[in-house]
């Protein structure tokens, strides 16, 4: 199991939590079993179409997961994963 | 939500110090009464699009988080539109509890500072409510 550090904004979605913990052998599966146990955080960070948003920041042990393998990076007990939706915005 | 007059003035003078390009940052407070202005960096670096350093980010969330302050609102400017939400800004509005805070350098003399709550799974035309924005 893999430890995911939950950010304020979605600690609601997953019952108030600060980590969940998540199955799955690469941070695809791992947020794939996080968002089948809490639905409400696939709503907040999914596309319609089951992608993650492409501003939403995943890190791995601290690391930027899209500087590793992005969703297939490998990861299993011991690791943390983190998701942080950005700040984002433009006026176009 | 309300702000010193010093806060609104930190804004405005953030946003005319990154002009032309977007600035941006997070307020931080109790109760919906501003503490802090803390301005971070738009890693894009554009006049159209603000991207908060997400490390940044991180760090200054964890501080208000420590301080058992609330993320108040995130606020950006717009430098040549309205303090309006555009399409993006809905689009990318992930944190439904804080306000948007938008300040408009259209007019730089006369800058303009509004307050929405953007909600982007909202149905087409509920998605921007504005919020009372008072400097107190």
């Amino acid at each position: 199991m893999t430890i995911v550090k939950i950010p304020p904004v979605l600690r609601q979605a997953v019952g108030g939590e600060r980590t969940v913990q998540a199955a799955g052998t690469t941070v695809g599966e791992v947020l794939g079993n996080l968002c089948d146990q809490h639905p409400a955080v696939g709503a907040q960070i999914l596309t319609p179409e089951g992608d993650l948003h492409k501003y939403v920041n995943v890190y791995v042990n601290d690391e930027d997961a899209r500087l590793l393998q992005w969703t297939d990076t490998p990861v299993g007990t011991g690791d943390t994963v983190l998701i942080l939706p950005a700040m984002a915005g433009g006026s176009r | 939500m309300r702000l010193t007059q010093a806060q609104a003035d930190a804004l405005v003078a953030h946003a005319r110090a990154e002009f032309p390009n977007e600035c941006c940052g997070l307020i931080a407070g109790r109760d919906g009464t501003a503490t802090r202005v803390l301005p971070a960096t738009n890693a894009e670096g554009t006049p159209f699009m603000y991207v908060m350093d997400p490390r940044e980010q991180m760090q200054l969330m964890d501080d208000i988080e420590t301080a058992d302050e609330d993320l108040v609102a995130i606020y950006h400017s717009h430098t040549r539109s309205a303090a309006y939400p555009s399409r993006t800004d809905v689009e990318l509005a992930f944190f439904p509890e804080p306000l948007y805070v938008i300040v408009s350098l259209q007019q730089p003399d006369q800058p303009v500072i509004r307050a929405f709550r953007l909600t982007r799974s909202a149905p087409e035309g509920e998605q921007v409510a504005e919020e009372t924005l008072e400097v107190v």
